[in-house]
């Protein structure tokens, strides 16, 4: 039987993908749909004293128009995440205070676009313009208060105060931090800065909505959580759950956006108050200016090491940027110290501490990675400082340090690790780019410099103890197989990879599994994709519904034989006598499962991990830098994964280098700038540079599996762990060849040949 | 304004407002392949062939296109499934949003330089951003179809 589980398999769905078939949000809008859109706020702060919509209303074409005082009054958070969600509730559909610029005024749906602008255009807002909080490092405690309102909301106790501009704080610990600091040769004492990286995925926020033939609310989404939305659009619309049907249709490209329902409510309103269908397209300039991006962080690391280079003691406070809104805010702090100070297996105590404030700037989420990116950044910089302070190479530093199979993290929530290949991984990539003769550096005949930079990088597999994946297979007549799933398959190939896994249990060939997701009138309760959790978890329940079924199989292909499940074998293909060889077919079952004579088959189970078993890797960036201009060229890039068994080994590889590259791009060029009164500066391609091919460079993937016996074929994941490595990897490069140390993110061209001139002066 | 040309080798006649961008006329006609990435014409994922020569159709506007040729995705759809099969052997249709955009100036190229150097392929696909792929599949996958080409497998 062909084996499917660590093969390069192809798309269930590339070939529609390739040839541009209308499977997206946008290419379904039901006809005669209202186009929506949304007045934004030009400041940063203000309250709303008056908004006059009466001659707007009158343009030919309008449907409705939507202002604070037509929506519901409940707070929720847009937030993709398990009931309870630790992020705040915070947020109305249409607030009369603006905290943040491009904060929605008003919502208008109209026959055509035409229309619609005419009509934002005569809507007359008056604000009462406020003074804006920034400076998220001033935020704690500032007399202005983003969120002075008495219906804020905290469900889980993450120390939030509204009144304090706290959206979450909190400290964990193991060991006398202080006492081994104290004891430490040296420390490195440092404060490391990354900004609110935009996920820039090429489909913007979309959504369509519209009632269905039984009144119900029938919402197709970009999402990568379909049941969170189904419970976000209960709370904000205050209608049940069971009025809601939430469909994902393909997705293009999500990391992590599209696990906040940034556009889903404001169509659903209108079709709440019109009956009619609605859309919204977010602008590329909308997607970039009222998104969800990453968090910007503030890292202080204090790292205590003896003289031989054996790490201590890590201290790590990080302040988080929430932005406006607490999206994700609680939840992505945690992962930027328990997914950083992991990686090291020696240190004698950790503390890490953090505070998660308000301001005035646009609201963070999640973006792959989800905090972890920003933690290794600051402590792979500071362990790259730390070597260069011993004078000793990084590579041999993190070999004596570096965590190992076995070891107990007392960081990463006291978990055994229980497959790891972080050593192998370091090897692998210091040869393929013949660390030892590169590093640190050397000079071109052109003056260029070539110098090569290491780092390491962690993250986790599903959230512990809180997501659930969940498959449902059923049998058919035929014998073919139809597998309902809850995951999100937002190109990442998770309806591929689960079939995959099902083939295999199943014994059956890929075609005989109709893979369908998601629909939540159909699909298995699932959380979504996010948290690296697909492969990992889902996977497990996908294994775990085969067993069931198999079994189900059994019993009724015995009994149609009139044999005892145990004197039987099914081989994929038919259920056969172990004496006498006589036999049914699958075909033969699945009718006769359909008849009334025996009961249905199906199967239906969810899976939830008492662990997350971390995927490790490192990277190796080799760069040229022309110290006339500054300017970084990424010449060669090594990483080494383990993500545990590769189930789709095409799949990994992309995911790697996409990861890759988008690491790059936060490294480099990906700036977040506002002007005095919050306006942003980045708004779109123009101004937020992401890479294109050609500052990809050349790089290079080779997988170190390690089997993780809690993961379905031994299985980690992979899609978040791969942007981790480049920041780190690149500043120590660009470190290696110029001695200057960066903190702050993006590293450009100007800053280091400005670094340079101060330098030679 | 009353227009007239070819979509996809089909006589097309439409009366359209002067400020219509042919990427919004295209897909008011069924051309869902052709999407919309950006506000700046920096994305490249509303490549169209105008006369046979790739386009950022979010620059051009409707109205410019009258009694010219314009392809889609749509009106090739032998060849997108030609080379998209190399890119799907790669897995470098990851959420497949850029591909018709970035297929329809890969077949463009392909027309144009027959035996294309890396660094051509590279600059000739500038473009065309990709988020999700990091861009080495799709060079591979254009590779392999190159060599295919030569070889007479295609
Ligand atoms: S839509 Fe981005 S270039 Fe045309
Ligand atoms: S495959 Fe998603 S943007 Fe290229």
């Amino acid at each position: 039987m062909k084996k499917y589980v660590s093969a390069p398999v192809r798309k269930r769905d590339a070939m529609a993908l390739v040839t541009g078939q209308p499977v997206y949000t946008s290419d379904l809008l039901p006809a005669h749909c209202l186009t929506v859109k949304l007045l934004r706020s030009p400041h940063a702060s203000a309250l709303i004293k008056s908004i006059r919509t009466d001659t707007a209303k009158k343009v030919p074409g309008i449907a409705c128009i939507l202002t604070w005082e037509d929506v519901p009054t409940a707070r929720f958070t847009q937030a993709g995440q398990t009931y309870p969600e630790p992020s705040p509730y915070d947020r109305l559909i249409l607030d009369r205070r603006i905290r943040c610029e491009g904060d929605p005024v008003a919502i208008v749906a109209g026959e055509n676009e035409q229309a619609v602008d005419t009509a934002l255009r005569m809507i007359k807002v008056e604000y009462e313009v406020l003074e804006p909080i920034l400076d998220f490092t001033k935020a704690l405690d500032n007399p202005i208060l983003v969120h002075p309102e008495e219906d804020f909301k905290a469900l889980c106790d993450v120390g939030a105060d509204n009144k304090r501009n706290l959206c979450c704080c909190g400290v964990n610990e193991e060991g006398d931090v202080e006492k081994e600091l104290a004891e430490c040769d040296i420390i490195i004492d440092q404060t490391y800065h990354t900004l609110s990286n935009s996920q820039a995925m090429m489909e913007t926020f979309r959504t369509f909505t519209q009632l269905d033939a039984f009144g119900r609310l029938q919402v197709t989404s970009s999402t990568q959580v379909p049941f969170h939305v189904r419970r976000i659009l209960s709370n904000a619309l205050q209608i049940p759950k069971s009025r809601i049907r939430v469909i994902k249709p393909r997705i293009g490209g999500g990391f992590g956006a599209k696990q906040s329902a940034v556009s889903e409510v404001y169509p659903a309103i209108v079709t709440m108050k019109t009956g009619r269908p609605a859309a919204i397209e977010y602008t590329r300039t909308e997607s970039m200016t009222n998104g969800s991006p990453r968090h910007e962080m503030q890292i202080h690391i204090r790292l205590g090491a003896d003289k031989e280079g054996n790490i201590r003691a890590i201290d790590l406070y990080t302040l988080s940027n929430a932005g406006a809104y607490g999206e994700h805010g609680p939840t992505t702090v945690g992962l930027s110290g328990h997914k950083s100070i992991p990686l090291y297996g020696t240190p004698r105590a950790y503390r890490f501490a953090w505070d998660v404030v308000y301001s005035n700037t646009m609201s963070g989420g999640a973006y792959r990675g989800y905090g972890a990116t920003q933690g290794i950044f600051a402590l792979e910089t500071a362990v790259n400082e730390l070597a260069a302070k011993l004078n000793m190479d990084p590579c041999k530093l993190r070999e004596k340090n570096m965590v190992k199979q076995g070891q107990v993290m007392p960081a990463y929530y006291g978990e055994l690790l229980q497959s790891c290949t972080l050593d192998k991984c370091l090897e692998k990539a210091k040869a393929m780019i013949d660390w030892d003769n590169k590093y640190p550096a050397r000079q071109l005949e052109n003056g260029h410099i070539r110098s090569v930079g290491v780092a390491m990088a962690m993250q986790g597999s599903a959230i512990s103890n809180v997501d659930i994946g969940s498959a449902e297979i059923r049998l058919t007549d035929e014998g073919f197989y139809i597998m309902l799933i809850g995951a999100t398959d937002m190109g990442t190939g998770c309806d591929t990879i689960l079939a995959q896994m099902a083939a295999d249990c199943l014994d059956c060939d890929l075609e005989r599994i109709s893979v369908q997701g998601v629909d939540t009138d159909q699909s298995p309760y699932d959380c979504g994709s996010y948290a690296s959790s697909t492969t990992y978890l889902t996977g497990m329940a996908v294994i775990k519904t085969c067993e069931q079924i198999r079994e189900k199989i059994v019993a009724q292909g015995a009994a149609m034989l009139k044999l005892s499940p145990d004197e039987v074998e099914f081989d994929g293909k038919a259920v056969r006598s172990l004496t006498t060889g006589e036999q049914v077919t699958l075909p033969e079952i699945g009718y006769a499962s359909l008849s009334g004579a025996y009961p249905v088959i199906s199967a239906c189970v969810s899976h939830t991990s008492p662990v997350s078993p971390p995927p490790f890797m490192a990277g190796i960036a080799e760069i040229d830098l022309d110290p006339e201009t500054g300017k970084v060229e990424l010449v060669d890039y090594a990483a080494a994964v383990d993500c545990g068994t590769v189930i789709n080994t095409n799949l990994a590889r992309v995911q790697t280098e996409g990861g890759l590259v988008q690491g790059i791009g936060m490294t480099l060029s990906e700036d977040i700038q506002y002007s005095a009164k919050g306006n942003l500066r980045n708004r779109n391609f123009m101004q937020y540079k992401i890479p294109t091919r050609l500052d990809a460079g050349k790089l290079r993937v080779e997988f170190e599996s390690s089997y993780e016996p809690t993961g379905p074929f031994g299985a980690k994941s992979i899609g978040e762990l791969v942007i981790n490595t480049p920041a780190p990897a690149i500043t120590n490069a660009i470190y290696n060849a110029t001695g200057l140390q960066f903190r702050k993110l993006p590293i450009t061209s100007e800053q280091i040949a400005m670094g340079l001139l101060k330098k030679e002066k | 304004m009353q227009i007239e040309l070819k979509l996809n080798g089909r006589v097309c006649k439409a009366d359209v407002s002067p400020d219509m961008r042919l990427l919004d006329f295209v897909r008011e006609q069924g051309c869902a392949s052709v999407k919309c990435g950006c506000d700046t014409s920096n994305c490249g994922l509303c490549t169209l062939w105008l006369d046979g020569k790739p386009v950022l159709s979010c620059s051009v506007l409707a109205v410019r296109a009258n009694g010219h040729e314009v392809t889609t995705l749509e009106g090739l759809q032998a060849d997108a499934a030609e080379f998209g099969a190399f890119l799907s052997d790669e897995g470098a249709e990851q959420c497949g949003y850029c591909s018709p955009g970035f297929i329809m100036n890969v077949l463009a190229m392909v027309k144009e330089l027959p035996d294309p150097t890396e660094e051509q392929i590279q600059h000739y696909l500038a473009g065309n951003l990709c988020r999700c792929s990091g861009y080495q599949g799709q060079l591979r996958a254009i590779r392999k179809y190159l060599l295919a080409k030569q070889e007479g497998k295609l």
